[in-house]
């Protein structure tokens, strides 16, 4: 409002006054408060937490996510952020400086969420106590000129004034208006639910970030691989690979087992989807800390959730079952060697290690190792490359070629199971001096060049599946905040909170004057049907009055006209 | 091939058929849209001219007009109502016909064509859920269909409720048209059933939901286009200035600026709940389908920029020096952001909800 602010103005100002608790906008001076450390830190407060600013960081925030939709993510996909750093090597270290594969746990990142929530926090608690305070308090008095607020009307009855107030307080307050009589004119407010439905909006939405702050400081995280018939304990050690919150202890893990007895995984056999996958189940047996036994079926919407873990279907492929003997005959490794998918009809590769027991025709001790190519389904002898025509066991075929000498398993380097390092070993070579190599179905057996030994691809083929192990704590807090958030948002959405003034005089001619008006946070339809419905009903305690019809109307309308003048 | 398989390709070859008469019907009810701005324009209107050079008059509600029969026939008080200050008082164009009759029936020929249509397609849709035996959003193809059978559902909607929205028709039609082209000639993807990782009664609720709300939001960014460019018009009027032609001829007939804003505002408004509930219920699903509930995964964060996007307009709104067109163009990029999560992170990103068959 300018300088030329006039009394009515003031007035109005006043009824419209704390309709709701926004900040006032307040006007920024330019080059900031010359006040000194407190008078700065001070502005810097109220910057930060005016509507505008949080504006601003709310467009910051949607900005500031937009990257991580568009470059790959750490926390998403390394793979895929390492091929990436491959593939831009002018780009990628300006990339890695400025935090772009890890977008939402970057410095900018984070400093922009925690702002708002410092501007939110900010703003909330001021609001709060300002809303108390409403809550105590009384809507404010009748403004002088009612006709100049949204929604007005007027009439002229033989009722009593005080009579006339007396009925509007008992109406205002049947229909659960806050109502108060002050001077010559009731006033009246309704829809605090608003301000409350806003409010709880706002803390929720804290809440759900200390939600989501605990979650990733208490949770864990771990992968399995697991073939038919195996089981698996939850403990540290025996797991694939493990991540963690800064906050969390071993200790925590949930004490449970369980085996996979079977998976079952099927695929659309024909049309143009033909290999879509249609069902992947597993069948386990668990048990919580050493307690009965007891079976479910893990699906890959519907984890497991055994003493506040949940066990998640990840991924499946197939563990051909290999038995290796040695020159003499004796059995030296028998068992199914998983293998890990290279594409979407389940063509696999993988090595099977023969680390200890075997010994060469002289009777010295070795280590072999197989790099195997595993299809599912065999296009057949000649038919282009290796690859799986279809993800189902239509016709296993299995590819092997053979080294021997240091698996290097020992050497202290990690050693990843599904990779072979040559670097110590030597492949066995064919007649032509090629690298030895063939393409067997279940059954049959590779014999090794010189007396070495033989492979044999048994008849049975396991399949494996990988689970997730996670528990997080956290999550029934941010349900819950998630909840209240939306219940608040609707509070504060779909409620208006509005004001009504009642006056009534008695005129000069002795006839008394109801003036009836409204006044809401936001235009709405509903209040001027509010404001004709109250009117309606104060109508018929105090009718207009007969003799006087013709100058009400007239009154009316002057007054209509006199308010759209502004 | 069983036999179940059977009818079901037949039905799905059912629903192909009825999703291709509707665009037929759709074509029609376009047509008679044009017949009907063409019509409109003959007459004469400028009635917003007139109020924003006239001394504007407030409007008036008139109510509780029944009489107490009998002798004592008295006039009930009249609610008398005014903007609030700084906004103008205009009244609303006429609509799409401008007040021309054969203009006017063209018009009712073009929803009563678009209601045809609208039956027709969700029965194409329904045809194509039974065909899978699942929820028909599967893909995009049926995403799309689904989509634009929700957004003239809404519109219908609203003009059943008697609200002011037959100006919407055309653009509407337009744009249902344009998405079931594109839908039919590079989205078509074959009946079929769901990979694993699409079943869950969580799809059904976290998808249908977000169907309704990217429809509803749709008219919501019609109704702001539409503000922006009324609000310009009203605008050069009250400066004394001469639109052209064709805002005196097209924007004449829409409703105020004002009017078409708080359109804009309450449809956004009324859905952000429910916009805040899908991603809820999304995330409840990614927790159980991939094991965390919040991965930051592309579809993961573009609801997130929409949401965001969307508070930012309704802070706009409440925001000194905001509100009006600043805000407008807020709620426009939400939208925009919106379409981006549906059409472009299906297309452009890998994502881990790019369905079977894009
Ligand atoms: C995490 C970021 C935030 C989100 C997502 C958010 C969202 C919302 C939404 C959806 C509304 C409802 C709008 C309406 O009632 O019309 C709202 C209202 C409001 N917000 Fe926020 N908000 C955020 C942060 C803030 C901050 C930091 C402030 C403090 C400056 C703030 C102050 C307000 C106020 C005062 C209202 C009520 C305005 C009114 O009375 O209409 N919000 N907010």
């Amino acid at each position: 409002m300018s300088k030329t602010e006039t009394t009515t103005e003031r007035d109005e100002a006043a009824a419209g006054a704390q309709l709701s608790t926004a900040p006032r906008e307040e006007v920024v001076q330019a080059g900031g408060p010359a006040l000194g450390v407190i008078g700065w830190i001070r502005w810097f407060w109220r910057q930060l937490t005016s509507m505008r600013v949080a504006l601003i960081l709310l467009f910051l925030l949607s900005l500031g996510a937009i990257p991580g939709s568009l470059i790959p993510q750490n926390s998403v996909d390394e793979l895929k952020v390492r091929s990436f750093k491959e593939a831009h090597e002018t780009l990628a270290p300006v990339y890695d400086k400025l935090q772009l594969f890890d977008v939402y746990s970057s410095v900018w990142f984070s400093a922009i969420y925690i702002l708002l929530f410092v501007s939110l926090i900010g703003c909330i608690v001021p609001r709060t106590w300002q809303f108390v305070g409403q809550l105590r308090g009384r809507p404010p008095a009748a403004p002088k000129r009612l006709t100049r607020l949204p929604a007005y009307t007027t009439w002229r009855t033989e009722a009593a004034p005080e009579e006339v107030r007396r009925a509007a307080l008992a109406m205002l307050r049947k229909r659960r208006f806050r109502a108060h009589t002050a001077g010559d004119a009731v006033a009246a407010e309704k829809g605090y639910l608003r301000e409350v439905g806003n409010l709880l909006f706002h803390i929720a939405l804290i809440v759900m970030l200390v939600a989501f702050a605990v979650g990733q400081l208490f949770k864990s995280e771990g992968g399995k691989l697991i073939v038919e018939g195996d089981g698996f304990s939850n403990t540290l050690t025996q797991y694939d690979d493990f991540k963690s919150g800064s906050l969390f202890s071993t200790d925590e893990l949930a004490p449970f087992t369980f085996t996979l007895n079977q998976f079952t995984g099927t695929y659309e056999t024909s049309g143009p989807q033909r290999g879509t996958p249609r069902t992947f189940e597993a069948d386990v047996t668990y048990s919580k800390g050493g307690g009965e036994k007891k079976r479910s079926v893990i699906r890959v919407n519907e984890p497991l959730e055994v003493d506040g873990s949940k066990v998640y279907l990840i991924a499946h492929g197939y563990a051909p079952v290999v038995t290796v003997k040695d020159g003499k005959g004796k059995v030296v490794f028998q068992g199914a060697v998983p293998l890990l998918p290279i594409d979407n009809n389940i063509t696999s590769t993988g090595v099977i290690k023969v680390m200890d027991g075997y010994r060469d025709k002289n009777g010295k001790k070795d280590q072999l190792g197989f790099p195997a190519f595993f299809v599912p389904t065999y296009a057949g002898k000649g038919q282009g490359q290796m690859f799986s025509q279809f993800p189902g066991l239509a016709f296993p075929a299995l590819n092997l070629s053979a080294y021997r000498g240091d698996l290097r398993v020992d050497s202290g380097l990690p050693q990843n199971v599904y990779q072979l390092d040559t670097s110590k070993m030597k492949p066995f070579k064919d007649a032509n001096g090629d690298i030895f190599k063939k393409t067997l179905v279940p059954g049959e057996t590779m014999t090794l060049p010189e007396g070495a030994g033989s492979i044999t691809f048994e008849k049975e083929i396991k399949e494996w599946a990988s689970f997730q192990i996670s528990q997080q704590p956290g999550n029934g807090l941010a349900l819950t905040g998630a909840i209240v958030a939306i219940a608040g948002l609707v509070g504060s959405l779909f409620i208006q909170r509005r004001r009504v003034w009642i006056r009534a005089v008695r005129g000069d001619d002795g006839v008394t004057v109801v003036e009836m008006a409204g006044l809401g946070r936001s235009e709405s339809a509903k209040l001027p049907e509010e404001l004709a419905d109250l009117a309606v009903t104060l109508h018929s305690v105090a009718p207009t009055a007969p003799e006087a019809d013709a100058d009400a109307e007239a009154e009316a309308e002057e007054a209509a006209a006199e308010g759209a003048e502004k | 091939m069983n036999l179940a398989a059977a009818t079901n390709e037949s039905l799905a070859e059912m629903s192909n058929v009825l999703i291709y008469s509707s665009m037929a019907v759709y074509t029609l009810a376009f047509l008679a849209h044009i017949a009907e701005w063409v019509l409109g324009s003959r007459s004469k209107v400028g009635r917003t001219a007139a109020a924003l050079t006239a001394r504007p008059a407030a409007a008036q509600v008139r109510v509780g007009g029944q009489r107490a029969g009998g002798t004592a026939v008295l006039d009930k008080p009249t609610v008398v109502t005014r903007s609030a200050t700084g906004a103008r008082d205009v009244p609303d164009g006429p609509g799409a016909a401008g007040g021309d009759e054969k203009g006017d029936l063209y018009g009712r020929i073009a929803v009563s064509l678009t209601t045809l249509a609208f039956l027709v397609q969700a029965a194409g849709v329904v045809t194509r859920a039974l065909s899978v035996q699942r929820a028909p959003w599967g893909n995009m193809y049926e995403f799309s269909t689904t989509f634009s059978t929700v957004v003239v559902g809404a519109y219908l909607g609203f003009l059943v409720a008697k609200k002011n929205v037959r100006w919407m028709g055309l653009p509407l039609v337009t744009t249902v048209l344009l998405d079931l082209g594109i839908a039919t000639t590079w989205l078509y993807t074959e009946s079929d059933q769901l990979v694993p990782a699409l079943h869950s009664y969580w799809l059904w609720i976290h998808v249908s939901t977000a169907i309704f709300c990217g429809a509803v939001f749709y008219l919501g960014a019609v109704a702001t286009l539409l503000y922006l460019f009324r609000d310009s018009y009203e605008n050069k009027l009250a400066g004394g200035g001469t639109p052209n032609g064709f805002a005196r001829s097209v924007l004449e007939r829409l409703p105020a600026a004002a009017s078409l804003d708080k359109f804009a505002y309450r449809v956004n408004a009324a859905i952000f709940p429910l916009w805040t509930f899908t991603i809820i219920a999304g995330a409840i699903w990614a927790g159980d389908a991939w094991g965390r509930y919040w991965g930051w995964d592309a579809k993961e964060v573009w609801s997130f920029i929409t949401w965001v996007a969307y508070a930012a307009y309704l802070h706009a709104r409440a925001t000194a020096g905001w509100k009006g067109r600043k805000a407008a163009y807020v709620a426009l990029i939400a939208f925009a952001c919106w379409l981006f999560n549906y059409y472009g992170v299906n297309m452009f990103v890998n994502s881990l909800h790019s369905y079977a068959g894009v």
